[in-house]
């Protein structure tokens, strides 16, 4: 006790006194507030997780009864020979990147604008989250019945503008499928970029804006010399994510397009569903998911160093 | 700031009023579709705002397909979806914010396993699961898969709420003689109220607009919930049922838009919190 008068602990270890040392370092109370939210992780979380890992090196079918052998990377290679597999990459690539920047550079336009004080700025931000709130398959209903080529909306402006001369059957047509989709997901994705972007700029202090103003910097450069180091974190890290999440989505283009035409829109977890759940090529599917999980681990990859070189300064 | 010259000003405002027309007429365009009569939905220059305004559509999606029924349904699921990840997350986090144990760390790593596994590694093993406990094609799988699925964001935003809580408040209490679970439940469980919202708010959002998990764990027609009926509800797409089916969207997305709404600074707050923190 006399000790801790003369030199307090610095608050940050305010934690309580270490315990006497059990299971995962926690005692009996611990352990027991704990268990009951662990059990269901580990049943149906960890255990599906693992499991899925390893159907992939393995022959598994639908059926009851049917044997499930390991094959080790049989899987892999006939992967490398289905053209499909190739094609889901490509379109989920491209569909992962497009939407991830679309939705990053127009989350950040108006990220910068409902940072201003602007008058109808409430709306915008009332309707920026809207998207958050709506279901999925709601979101492509909505788009199914924008881009109807008959009684659809945008055909009937771009008519009026005369950017077009006849009706354009936009989720059915191989060349514009995959862009109107992606303006889907741009769609979909903005309310949780343009959140966590305008807390960043949020945190911006003022005083550094108004101190580089007087020293006579322009827009441009308070964004580049001020803004920009000060959300340049939150911005790795949430286009990492958002990059993820695209690369391994699902419902909104499955309502939209199912994946056709003819594959044009197939990104890759739709070609897994359809093999694992219509075809019943349980390990084949799974091989698939793996070889997704390489993809995302180049880009956890990259991001990781980013941390790492940001905290070397 | 802001000096703004009048063409900046001008050039601000041209900007809004773009993003406001790209957020806003996807959902013009399907509140107007829903309050269209079939005569109008089939012209050929289709009308922006209904010359004569009808609800038919919403009598219509009513009563062919079991809408009431599945909305039914997924309140149920979600309801509980919601109360069971609460319940379960908020000793946990206590745990995770309060202890220097290797479960504080595990779970931080699985929660991002969990955001960036690709889903068909999870659900095949899952469906096999609940298949073989008997559970697949119920409620009760359903939920699990939910609660589970929806437990790291909860614990997340949970425990950055545990810890703005001082813990000189409970060491009173434990000096005044209370167990963990008392002071767990008497001392730190109401301070925590908004922090539950939020983690409530958010499993039942998540539970109600899920799609890809009840694709495949739910087969029966009766115990579908909304966005399998609304799936199922486009395959006939003449354009006079497109009415019943925007009727149909909209009304499948007032429950979420009501929680929104109410609790919208809440769960932006909320997420920031435990975004500022970690």
């Amino acid at each position: 006790m006399s000790a801790t008068v003369t030199a307090p602990p610095p608050a940050t270890e305010s934690a309580p006194a270490p315990k006497r040392r059990s299971f995962l370092g926690l005692d009996r109370d611990g352990l027991m507030l704990a268990v009951p939210a662990l059990i269901p992780v580990v049943i149906f979380s960890v255990y599906p997780l693992l499991r899925g890992i390893y159907l992939g090196f393995t022959d598994a079918q639908a059926g009851a009864n049917a044997e499930v052998n390991f094959t080790g990377l049989e899987n892999y290679r006939n992967l490398l020979d289905d053209s499909y597999f190739w094609d889901s990459f490509r379109i989920g690539l491209i569909w992962a990147f497009s939407v991830t920047i679309l939705q990053f550079f127009a989350s950040l336009g108006l990220a910068l604008l409902l940072n201003q004080k602007l008058r109808l700025r409430w709306l915008a931000r009332t309707l920026a989250l809207v998207p958050w709130a709506m279901p999925p398959v709601v979101i492509g209903i909505m788009w199914r019945l924008v881009y109807h080529p008959n009684a659809g909306i945008l055909n009937d402006v771009l008519l009026d503008l005369r950017i077009i001369d006849e009706n354009v059957d936009w989720l059915s047509s191989f060349s514009v499928a995959l862009p109107a989709v992606i303006v889907v997901g741009v769609w979909a994705g903005m309310p949780q970029t343009t959140v966590v972007l305008l807390a960043g700029l949020q945190s911006v202090p003022k005083e550094l804006h108004e101190a580089a103003a007087m020293d006579g910097a322009g827009v441009w450069q308070r964004f580049r010399n001020v803004t920009w180091p000060a959300i340049k974190p939150v911005v790795v890290a949430m286009t990492t994510l958002d990059f993820i999440w695209n690369f391994n989505s699902f419902s909104l283009v499955y309502v939209l397009t199912q994946g056709g035409p003819g594959g044009e829109t197939r990104l890759p977890l739709l070609f897994a569903y359809e093999e694992a759940f219509r075809y019943g090529n349980y390990g084949y599917a799974a091989a698939l998911g793996n070889a997704m999980v390489v993809v995302i681990a180049v880009f956890v990859v990259f991001y990781l160093r980013q941390r790492v070189r940001e905290a070397n300064g | 700031m802001s000096r703004s010259t009048p063409v900046a000003t001008t050039l601000k405002y041209l900007a809004l009023a773009c993003y406001l027309v790209f957020l806003a007429f996807p959902l013009f365009w399907l509140v107007s579709t829903a309050l269209k009569t079939p005569q109008e939905l089939a012209l050929i220059d289709p009308t922006w705002i209904p010359d004569e305004i009808t609800f038919d559509n919403f009598r219509a999606a009513f009563d062919e397909q079991p809408i009431v029924r599945s909305i039914l349904n997924t309140l149920l699921v979600a309801g509980v979806s919601c109360a069971v990840t609460v319940l379960l997350s908020i000793p946990a986090a206590y745990v995770m914010a309060r202890y220097r144990s290797a479960l504080s760390r595990l779970t931080l790593v699985w929660v991002l396993l969990s955001q960036i596994f690709p889903f068909i590694l999870v659900i095949i093993p899952l469906f096999l699961l609940l298949r073989d406990l008997g559970l697949y094609d119920t409620y009760i799988g359903l939920i699990a898969v939910y609660v589970v699925w929806s437990m790291p964001f909860a614990l997340w935003m949970l425990r950055s709420y545990v810890e703005t809580i001082p813990i000189e408040l409970e060491e009173a209490a434990s000096m005044d003689g209370a167990s963990k679970l008392r002071t767990l439940r008497s001392v730190i469980a109401p301070l925590l109220a908004p922090g539950v919202v939020a983690a409530g708010l958010f499993a039942f959002v998540s539970a109600w607009n899920e799609f890809l998990f009840a694709l495949v764990l739910i087969r029966d027609p009766d115990l579908q919930t909304l966005s399998l009926t609304l799936v199922k509800f486009i395959g006939a797409e003449g354009v006079a049922r497109l009415g019943p089916l925007a009727a149909a969207s909209l009304v499948a997305t007032i429950p979420s838009l009501i929680f929104f709404a109410v609790m919208q600074r809440r769960l932006t707050g909320g997420l920031l919190g435990g975004a500022v923190k970690s």
